[in-house]
């Protein structure tokens, strides 16, 4: 599976080019108000050809990440694959309870990550080593969250409630929770 | 004149409190209100970037979450708010050639706003009550949490906050449709049907020599849309505080209500659908028909497109109804088809409906060229690109894809809500209010444009260099709602203060010139009584 490191690297080129071209646009718009020019007609096909771009640009931003972000259809269609592993994790009182102090995870192996909340609403996130985030879900009481995943690297994460729980929610860590195994032979 | 005699008399003495209408007193006290409840936001807000930057000893944790939850209520209610009621209560008769329907009925809805306001944030800084305006249940009833009697004051702020909103709602649907004494009777029912949609809608399918002409102007359909929304979201809100209010009675009373018996993730839909009628409804609707008559107030020209404009708002009115499911996409038991359809599909119409507003409003400046860069046209670019630069970063964070790895991150809050709260919706408040002063102080002078213009270039800069950097942080794995306490994100949070002293500045810049402009007795004299026994809106 492709890294999420990668598609939010991606992200940030594509929005960084387009703040920048707007930006210019609109400096440009406000000089060019401000002086007489040839035309000051607007045609109506300009108008329409606009809409027809937005609504081609909506659309096609889904059909492109479906079909480029490797966990959206696995995420939309979670009862059609079999995970390799399965980990049951409760959450209450501001606590994870895991099945075992560390989660291991074989290479290449999908895991399906079941997380239960015994009180509030709280999220399940998992951390690189440099804070950076692999996915998250929220954690809904009196319902299932589960999320299939499979580690593009190997190494530690580290498991963070990643919803809003009052102010005893932000001691909800548990560093390098997770380990990755790398694949026998690298 | 000395510096002495224009804080006290205002700029060159031109603003006169006795020769002002008690409508355009009503306006005046609510952009004080809104501008002060604005003073709190922008003030809370810089507390809380310093802290994100470093803990400070005298804000403790609890008291740091009870700010971060007051902040968003603080900002739309006390201050847009307040900021829109003024405005709308005085541009609804002027667009419908009418007197307001009941001046009561305003000075009410003032006095409600500003008391529910200042009860709820006054009740939450005192004791703490921090569940988050997103109210996730059973957030709000963990009594283990947060005090019984705190959260009791500070659901009753809101409520008290939505009656004032209810009493505006019915001032501007009973100004749109009434009657005038001594007019001739008006057709309520086609003047209402006007203002929705209705007529418009039915023009569509009828045939050219049956096609109804418009009896609202289009401003005003704007208006009247966008409460219609509103009266939606009070709703829910009132519901969603006397259910909340329910189990603390309970607590209070000594019965512990079963939390379970309400379930959080039909809650959670509930509430979103509910708040998405300001955030994705109201909020956009106001602020397309603001653009379409700021653009028609500068241009002196008919609006580009303006058939399709009054379509696009009603567009727009049911889009706000369907779109709700953006917010769960990280709800794993949310059905797959509400969050394709709601979440994706509906909400990248507003990708369409906003750049149409977008595109109408730069076309009709166009036609107009060439333009003098005056204060309010200067103001209505800036709001123009916030919502450019934000509705796109929503659009992108609204995707099954790309949410499992930004939802709850710096990135929503940062590119997208700050930037389209602070630079999209205030700038175009702010031309609002630039193109409104003279209007309603009927005639007084800016006392700087020096000092405009400062507020013009600190408040861009630092909204979007603020969003920028909690974008930043965001796509580098920094949550929102929480604290980091390692300085993991030190860096990207500093520059985010620093764009934010720039905001703080831009305000204080705006607030003395605007304080200089109409003077020490001006501002108390907007608060005394009317020496005007008219209903009019301006003098005659």
């Amino acid at each position: 599976m492709v890294d999420s490191s990668l598609v939010l690297w991606g992200q940030t080129i594509a929005y960084t080019f387009y703040c920048l071209v707007i930006i210019l646009l609109m400096a440009w718009f406000g000089y060019k108000i401000t002086r007489t020019g040839k035309s000051n007609i607007v045609k109506p096909a300009l108008f329409y050809t606009f809409v027809g771009f937005l609504t081609v640009l909506g659309v096609s931003l889904h059909l492109i990440t479906y079909n480029t972000i490797p966990w959206t259809p696995v995420d939309l269609n979670r009862g059609d694959y079999t995970p390799d592993k399965t980990f049951e994790i409760t959450v209450g009182d501001h606590e994870f309870t895991l099945p075992s102090d560390k989660l291991v995870i074989d290479c290449n192996e999908l895991v399906l990550f079941d997380v239960t909340s015994n009180d509030l609403t709280y999220g399940f996130g998992v951390f690189r080593q440099d804070n950076s985030m692999v996915f998250q879900m929220q954690v809904v009481p009196g319902h299932r969250n589960d999320i299939l995943w499979e580690f593009e690297k190997p190494g530690l994460y580290t498991i963070r409630s990643t919803e809003y729980s009052g102010p005893r929610g932000i001691f909800m860590i548990l560093k390098d929770a997770v380990e990755v195994l790398p694949c026998e032979g690298l | 004149m000395s510096f002495k005699n224009t804080f006290i008399n205002g700029a060159e003495g031109l603003f006169k409190p006795d020769s002002l209408t008690q409508m355009q007193k009503i306006v005046l006290r609510f952009v004080v209100i809104g501008l002060v409840f604005y003073g709190f936001a922008v003030i809370e807000g810089m507390l809380m970037r310093i802290i994100e930057v470093k803990p400070v000893p005298f804000v403790s944790t609890n008291q740091f979450f009870a700010i971060l939850t007051a902040h968003p209520l603080v900002g739309i209610f006390g201050s847009t708010y307040a900021l829109v009621f003024g405005a709308f209560l005085f541009l609804t008769p002027y667009l419908m050639k009418k007197p307001l329907y009941s001046v009561r009925l305003a000075n009410w809805a003032l006095i409600l706003l500003a008391s529910g306001t200042f009860i709820f944030w006054f009740a939450g800084f005192i004791s703490h009550y921090a569940p988050l305006y997103t109210l996730y249940w059973p957030l709000p009833a963990d009594f283990t949490q947060f005090s019984v009697w705190g959260g009791t004051f500070f659901i009753l702020g809101i409520a008290i906050l939505m009656v004032g909103t209810l009493l505006f709602i019915i001032n501007i649907f009973k100004t749109i449709v009434y009657t005038p004494e001594g007019w001739e009777k008006q057709n309520a029912a086609a003047l209402m049907g006007s203002a929705i949609g209705y007529t418009g809608l039915k023009n569509m399918f009828a045939k050219k020599e049956n096609k109804k002409e418009h009896l609202v102007p289009l401003p005003v359909a704007a208006i009247a849309r966008g409460t219609v929304d509103m009266v939606l979201n009070t709703t829910i809100i009132l519901f969603t505080g006397v259910l909340i209010l329910v189990y603390m009675v309970g607590n209070i009373l000594g019965y512990d209500l079963k939390e379970t018996a309400i379930d959080a993730l039909l809650y959670k839909n509930w509430f979103w659908w509910g708040l998405d009628l300001i955030a994705d409804g109201l909020v956009l609707i106001f602020v397309a028909g603001t653009w379409y008559l700021l653009a028609v107030m500068i241009t002196g020209k008919k609006l580009f497109m303006q058939n399709i404009a009054r379509a696009a708002l009603l567009l727009e009115l049911v889009v706000s109804w369907t779109v709700w499911s953006h917010h769960l996409l990280s709800d794993q038991a949310q059905p797959a088809i509400l969050k394709v359809v709601s979440g994706e599909l509906v909400t990248a119409f507003e990708l369409i409906t906003q750049g149409l507003a977008f595109f109408i409003v730069l076309a009709t400046l166009w036609s107009a060229r060439p333009l003098k860069m005056t204060n309010p046209l200067k103001f209505l670019l800036g709001g123009l690109l916030g919502f450019a630069l934000a509705v796109p970063a929503g659009i992108m964070q609204a995707d099954v894809g790309l949410n499992r790895i930004l939802h709850n991150t710096q990135w929503i809050v940062g590119p997208h809500v700050h930037v389209a709260i602070l630079v999209g919706l205030t700038m175009t408040l702010y031309a609002a209010v630039y193109i409104l002063f003279p209007i309603v102080t009927n005639g007084a002078k800016l006392y700087s444009q020096k000092l405009a213009n400062i507020h013009f270039w600190f408040h861009l800069i630092g909204g979007i260099g603020m969003g920028a950097f909690m974008g930043m942080a965001g796509l580098n794995g920094m949550l929102r709602r929480t604290l980091y306490l390692e300085g993991e994100f030190k860096s990207y949070m500093l520059l985010a203060a620093l764009s934010g002293s720039l905001l703080l500045i831009a305000f204080l810049v705006f607030f003395y010139n605007i304080v200089m402009s109409v003077g020490l007795k001006g501002v108390i004299g907007i608060f005394t009584k009317s020496k005007l026994e008219t209903k009019e809106l301006l003098p005659e």
